[in-house]
Formats: C-alpha cells, structure tokens, sequence
C-alpha cells in the first residue's frame, strides 16, 4: 500500500510515486500533442469566417425550415436507388465473400501457405478502404451512375462480412464435422451437413447486419457521383437550397431508422 | 406406422425458416424484389466498356504509385489530417464524458439523462460527411470544420458506450464509497472512475481509430485533410499520385488498428 509521510504520521495514497509521475508524463505528452495539432489547424483556418459562424448557422436554420415538401416526387426515385444501391450491392458482396472467408477460415482453408493469405489480403485491403473512396475511383473508372455505387458497397462489404464470417466458421463445433465424416460424407457433403447448419445463424446475422450500415452508406455515395440520395443532397448544397437539404434529411433519417429496426427485428428473431 | 414406410420416406434438412408461409412469402418476396430492383438499374455498357482500360491503368498504378511529384500535397494533407484526428479526439473525448456521466441513468436524474440521451442521439443520427457539409457552410472550409465535424460525432459514440459501462458498473463499490460520506465528485472519483477507466481508454483508442479514417474523407467536402489532395488527384487523372496517397491511408489505417487493438487487449 502506497503511503506518504507528514508529520511523523503514515498517510495512505492512492498510487505510489512511481505510477504518479507515469501518469502525469502521460498527460504532459497528450496535451503537448494536442496543442500541437491545434497550432497545425489554427494556421489553416480563415479565422474570420469562423467568428461569424453563428450568424451562418441562424440564417442557414432560417433558411432550412419549413422543408420545401413539394420537392418530395423528386427524391423518391433517388431513395429508391439508394436501397437498391444497398441490397444489391449486400448481395453481391455476401456472394463473394462466402467462398473468401471458407478459404480464409483456418479449418476449412484448402492451403494455409496459399488460400488463406490471399483471402486475408483481400478482406484486409477492402475493409482498409471506405465506400466513399471506393466510389471516387469506380466513378472515375465506370462513370457516374447506381453502378458505381452497387460496386463501390460491394467492395467494401467484401471485407467485412468475409472477415465476420471467417471467424464464425473458426468457431464452429468440430465434433458435427466429425460426425459427418464418420458417417463417410463426401467433403461437399460435410461443408453442407457438418459447417453450413452450424454458421447459418451467423450468416444472416451478418448480412443484415452489414444491410443496415450499407443504407447508411449508400445516402451519402452520391456526393462523389455514385447514384441515391446523395446527388440530390449534392445539387440542393450547391444551389444553397437548404429547405430542399431539410427534406433530404428527413428522408435520410427516415430510411435509416427503418432499416435499423428492420435489421434490429430480423437478428432478435434469428437469435 | 410400419418399418417399411418409414424407410422409404427420404430424410430431408430441416429448413432455416421453419413456417413454410413465412418462407415462402420471404423466397417470392425477395425474387420479386430484385428483378424490379434489377430492371431499374440503368447500366451505360458503352461507358463501362470504356471505362475497363482506365481501370487497369489505375490497378497497374497501385504497382508504380507515384510519391515523389506531388509529395508536398500529399505531406501536407496528411499532417492535416492526423492533426484533426488528434485534436478532435481529445475535444470529443472532453465534451463526452459530462454528457457520457450525464446520459448513465444510475447516477443522474432524470431531466439531465433526457437531455444527454437526445444529444447523443443527434449526434449519431447522421454521417460524419453529412455534418461536414453542414459545418463547412458554416465555418467556412478547411480543417476546423473537420475539428468540429469530428468532434460533434466523437460525443455520440464515446458518450454512449460510457454512458452503458457506467449503468453496468458495480453497485457495491459505490456504496462503500457513498457510505463513507463522499461528495458528488469524490463518488465519481473514486467509486465510478476506476471501473470505467480502462474502457474509456479502449474507446478513445478506437475512436482515434476510426476519426482518422472519417478525416481522410471529409476532405471531399472540404473538411481539410487528405480528402482534398485526394479528390485532387483523382480529378486530374493523375492515378500514380492517387494510388500513393491510398496506399499511404492503408498503412496508417493498419497501424492505428493494429495499435489501438493491441491497447485494448493490454486494457482487459
């Protein structure tokens, strides 16, 4: 027990000194990082339209409300592509990460000196990327449009469910595969009878668990030209027509908080 | 039932969805979305045609990636970036314990908790991007309205996951604590904070983390950072010079992971 002595009387203390100055050194370091970086964005910043934010951010609320609802026949088919963006895009990657994360997955890999890095490498470089910069490339490269978008989630998906799923399959319970095999399944046969039923579960609860956030994702990928929402978010910005933005907003908000439910139902009931 | 009759009914794999209507309903349901979802997807085939030896150019760039030409562009970026992922961690993480302490229904009441609950909810409702294109219009651009972008989406993470380790933590040693005739801030000091703190700073790693991703994109709508030198690139086709600042947002991106990662399991 860490004590201290004044006047001649054991004191107790929290830490002893040794584990104090540790922590002040930390947070000298800290701090001195932040000043830091806050000298770097200082220097970089127009000071002067700063201090008239507030002003900015009255008239850009005043300018918000009341949404212009006469906009709402515009934005449907964009939100319609939006969700199509989103669930064929998840489709797509679901389709191509299976086999990626089987052979990711150390106990079903075909080869762990071959298969299994250049399945790791794939779902490590997709998922180091996010979908907005996907879409900058794939529009550069395909032209704007949904397609870009559908592509641009389905590469960043591939990642994250292949990822998820690989380590579900890691985790199954060996003794049904050796069940199968004892009953001399064929090795088709034992990935259908012995791992399929075992990560089904997970499997579906990873994909609507990745359907969600790819609606979350896919509102925003037309800022770069990918198609949804997001290019009707674009215009209104760029003519200052921050009543048609609200509108835009609410519709946003709208079908995420729907989807979160939708997602949020299905894996309670699969669970 | 005789022996010979239940030998001749073939066994067959019990199906995921258990009510047949159900499953059926879900089977047509989902065929005849994609075809309507499929038949509204217009594809320009020329323009992708087209678009298949720009795209191996841009593959065989990430071979030959291009450092050097703009190499102050994309030095400049890329300490922009981090310096807002430092500086709007740290005031997120300021701003977010109050209203983390705030928001955990077991030490605050009710009034304050409904307030906390509605920021943190606010806050989480958008994407950072969708919030850079509101604060660029107000600050105007570059990297403070990235700062503040970050920052504002910091609270709603760090706040929440705080808020639930704080209604989770262990009743008995805040009673030991309150027993000993503890103020408000002695409480928090020494019953709540010790059980906490070590997932706090697992969140904050992992929200560095994840800010320093979300600050190489906010540059797209002229949040400041690499996002700008970024779409820079890529508007003027400059692919080798594209692919070496992705390439470098890869690195750093595994490092932080891998860091922030190795923290937390060094924490629990």
């Amino acid at each position: 027990m860490p004590t201290r002595t004044l006047n001649g009387t054991k004191v107790w203390q929290r830490r002893d000194r040794a584990t104090q100055f540790r922590i002040w050194l930390g947070w000298l370091i800290g701090t001195a990082v932040f000043l830091y970086c806050w000298r770097i964005i200082s220097e970089n910043t127009e000071w002067e339209f700063v201090q008239d934010a507030h002003i900015q951010a009255l008239d850009m609320a005043s300018r918000m409300v009341p949404p212009r609802w006469s906009y709402t026949p515009t934005i449907l088919r964009p939100l319609w592509d939006t969700i199509n963006i989103a669930t064929l895009g998840t489709v797509c990657a679901v389709a191509i990460a299976t086999p990626v994360a089987f052979l990711a997955a150390r106990n079903t890999t075909p080869s762990l000196l071959v298969a299994r890095p250049l399945a790791l490498m794939i779902v490590v470089s997709s998922r180091s990327i996010n979908s907005l910069i996907w879409a900058l490339m794939l529009v550069l490269i395909m032209g704007p449009g949904v397609v870009a978008g559908i592509v641009a989630i389905t590469l960043r998906s591939i990642g994250f469910v292949g990822k998820l799923l690989y380590e579900a399959i890691e985790e199954i319970d060996e003794r049904q595969v050796e069940a199968i095999i004892a009953t001399g399944a064929s090795r088709p046969q034992v990935l259908l009878y012995g791992i399929v039923p075992q990560i089904l579960p997970a499997f579906a609860g990873i994909s609507v668990y990745r359907w969600d956030i790819n609606i979350r994702e896919s509102t925003v990928l037309g800022l770069v030209g990918a198609g949804g929402i997001g290019l009707e978010l674009q215009a209104s910005v760029n003519i200052l027509a921050w009543n048609q933005v609200t509108l835009i907003f609410i519709a946003i908000l709208g079908s995420v908080v729907l989807s979160e439910w939708v997602s949020a139902k299905i894996r309670h009931a699969i669970i | 039932m005789t022996g010979e009759a239940r030998i001749s009914r073939r066994w067959k794999k019990a199906p995921f969805i258990q009510n047949p209507r159900l499953r059926w309903a879900i089977y047509i349901g989902a065929a005849v979305y994609l075809v309507l979802a499929i038949a509204s997807v217009e594809v320009n085939w020329t323009r992708i045609v087209d678009g298949i030896p720009r795209g191996i150019k841009f593959v065989g760039a990430f071979f030959t990636p291009d450092f050097v030409s703009r190499w102050d562009d994309i030095y400049e970026g890329f300490v922009e970036s981090l310096s807002i992922t430092g500086a709007s961690t740290v005031l997120g993480l300021l701003i977010s314990i109050p209203i983390g302490l705030g928001a955990a229904r077991n030490i605050s009441p009710l009034p304050v908790y409904l307030v906390c609950r509605s920021i943190i909810a606010v806050s989480r409702a958008f994407q950072e991007i969708i919030i850079a294109i509101l604060f660029v219009a107000m600050f105007g651009f570059g990297p403070f309205a990235g700062v503040m972008t970050l920052s504002f989406t910091t609270i709603g993470f760090i706040s929440k996951l705080l808020a639930e380790d704080i209604e989770d933590v262990d009743k008995e040693q805040v009673e030991a604590i309150r027993a000993t005739g503890s103020s408000w801030l002695q409480l928090m000091n020494y019953a709540i904070q010790p059980q906490v703190a070590p997932r706090l700073v697992g969140l904050a790693m992992y929200r560095l983390d994840i800010n320093f991703r979300e600050s190489a994109i906010i540059g797209i709508v002229g949040a400041g950072g690499i996002g700008a030198t970024l779409t820079t690139a890529f508007d003027r086709y400059e692919f080798e010079s594209a692919a070496a600042i992705l390439l470098i947002i890869i690195v750093i991106v595994m490092g932080a992971e891998y860091a922030s990662g190795y923290v937390r399991n060094k924490l629990t």
